[in-house]
């Protein structure tokens, strides 16, 4: 033990007393290790999503944008919270609508909620607009993704830009950012998407009945396909009112016209 | 009188006083006035802007800030440190929000600044704040709310408060009135009044009015210099000027 009057430790390239012991061999085992140190290069987080908002549809027309989305926040395949607001008012030029990990989406919006808090106190009586809120939106989502610790999020950012032009845009988790007549995420993409783009007149905007409309249609599919959407909704308004104010609210609930008639006439109903 | 015992804020005098704090109120006398006003359903901030030259923009050397979507600071002193407290004030309003959930009320804001300002009172490494901040503003369930708090890192509460070169003057002005169940109106003509009389045209050539209200007639946001009170303020300043010189012409 005692060499030359130094103290030797009993053994090398073991577990230190005290400490967790990554056993050679096996990567990124002792994950308890890895919560109490500072994360800087690879660790694996749980990057599952747990409480979910599903679909979230965005519309542009001639005036303004609709974003529409159900009330329900699912729990893995439970429907647990029935009655959540996925459309947010961020401000009179910005409204957005959250799908993906609920959790984050709260997160983001504390942190949103303070931006438009900090903008305010500029006095400068500038209120952010759709497009720098969406380019903020993806800077985070990017950075947050190149550190391997993303808000598991897809949202659609719309309002009403400079010069009265409605913006409207998708972000997602992986900081990919998209603006169109039209944007969507989760099942919508795949259902809704393709029922909004092939009713677009080629050489003009959607009136805000025809977009209505749609969303009305939309919502409806899907109910009736999507297994994580509940048949209430909400739709974010976001449309010019003059030149100088904007008309920016959240309507709703509103509910899918349900038809089940047709129930009787499948076999084995 | 002060003989080496006001070289740092961590020495107390034989008398029990602590200079360098009295010092930091000497910076406050010496700036342009600003007031607080609390009345029946709003808090008025207004700061006299002395105006060095003809070449400042009207709208710099903003002296009057928002804290809070609800909440206004106006400083007398030292702008540089105004400033300042100005970002602690808005991160503490931030810090309560993102805790609690709910926005800070102004007295617990003035108790976070006040003990801001306090510690910087005790250590001879740094120097104290040298300004007075006059807090406003207004919710639902406090109604208006007006605080004052000094470099020393005292506060109170007050109806009305002034600071600044004009501080004696706009308070004997202030003594005149009541201005608890003022409305709006009034209060902001009172504001522009007061700014104006307290105002040595003498020895300062010239001021630019600034001011920053929060009520229930502003939906509860503190706007600075919103139209149509600041044109009422103006206004109530300049007839107030000619009722003086009318005085002193008799």
């Amino acid at each position: 033990m005692f060499n030359n009057g130094i103290v030797q430790p009993l053994w090398y390239n073991g577990p230190s007393p005290g400490q967790f012991y990554n056993f050679p061999g096996y990567a990124n085992n002792g994950n308890m290790k890895q919560c109490h140190e500072t994360n800087n290069s690879d660790s694996t987080r749980s990057t599952a999503m747990i409480t979910t908002g599903s679909s979230v549809l965005g519309i542009k027309f001639d005036q303004g944008v609709l974003i529409a989305a159900d009330t329900l926040v699912s729990y893995g395949s439970l429907s647990r919270f029935q009655n959540i607001d996925r459309i947010f008012k961020i401000n009179d030029n910005i409204i957005m609508g959250g799908g993906g990990d609920f959790a984050d989406i709260q997160s983001i919006m504390r942190s949103i909620d303070q931006k438009m808090i900090e903008d305010q106190c500029y006095a400068d009586n500038i209120a952010m607009r759709p497009k720098a809120l969406a380019t903020w939106m993806t800077r985070v989502l990017y950075n947050r993704r190149s550190r391997m610790n993303p808000l598991f999020i897809d949202v659609v950012i719309g309002g009403i830009d400079e010069n009265n032009e409605p913006y409207l845009a998708n972000v997602d988790l992986r900081g990919r950012a998209f603006s169109d007549y039209v944007v969507s995420t989760g099942f919508a993409r795949h259902l809704a998407l393709p029922l909004v783009r092939e009713k677009k007149p080629a050489d003009r905007d959607f009136t805000l009945e025809e977009a209505s409309e749609l969303i009305r249609q939309c919502m409806e599919v899907l109910y009736y396909r999507d297994t994580k959407n509940s048949s209430q909704y909400t739709v974010g308004v976001c449309k010019v009112k003059d030149s100088t104010s904007n008309q920016c609210d959240v309507e709703g609930p509103f509910q899918v016209d349900e038809k089940w008639s047709f129930a009787k006439m499948v076999k084995g109903y | 009188m002060s003989n080496g015992y006001d070289l740092s804020a961590s020495q107390f005098s034989p008398e029990g006083r602590v200079f360098q704090v009295e010092y930091a109120a000497k910076a406050v006398e010496r700036s342009g006035t600003s007031i607080g006003l609390r009345g029946g359903d709003g808090v008025v901030l207004a700061v006299e802007k002395l105006v060095n030259s003809p070449l400042f923009e009207n709208d710099s050397g903003r002296r009057i800030f928002t804290v809070d979507t609800n909440i206004g600071m106006a400083v007398a002193g030292l702008t540089a440190d105004g400033y300042a407290l100005a970002d602690i004030a808005r991160q503490e309003a931030a810090n309560h929000r993102q805790q609690f959930g709910s926005p800070i009320t102004v007295n617990h804001m003035c108790e976070r600044i006040s003990a801001y300002m306090h510690a910087y009172t005790l250590f001879g490494s740094a120097r104290p704040f040298g300004v007075s901040i006059t807090l406003g503003g207004w919710d639902e369930i406090f109604g208006a709310q007006l605080f004052k708090i000094e470099p020393s890192g005292k506060s109170f509460g007050y109806f009305a408060c002034a600071s600044g070169k004009g501080e004696q003057q706009a308070k004997t002005e202030m003594e005149k009135y009541k201005f608890v169940d003022m409305p709006l109106e009034n209060l902001v003509q009172s504001a522009g009044r007061i700014i104006q009389l307290a105002h040595n045209e003498a020895k300062d050539k010239g001021f630019c009015f600034e001011m920053g209200l929060v009520g229930k007639d502003t939906a509860g946001l503190h706007c600075i210099n919103p139209e149509p009170w600041l044109s009422l303020a103006v206004q109530a300043g300049l007839e107030a000027l000619h009722e003086e010189d009318e005085d002193s012409d008799d």
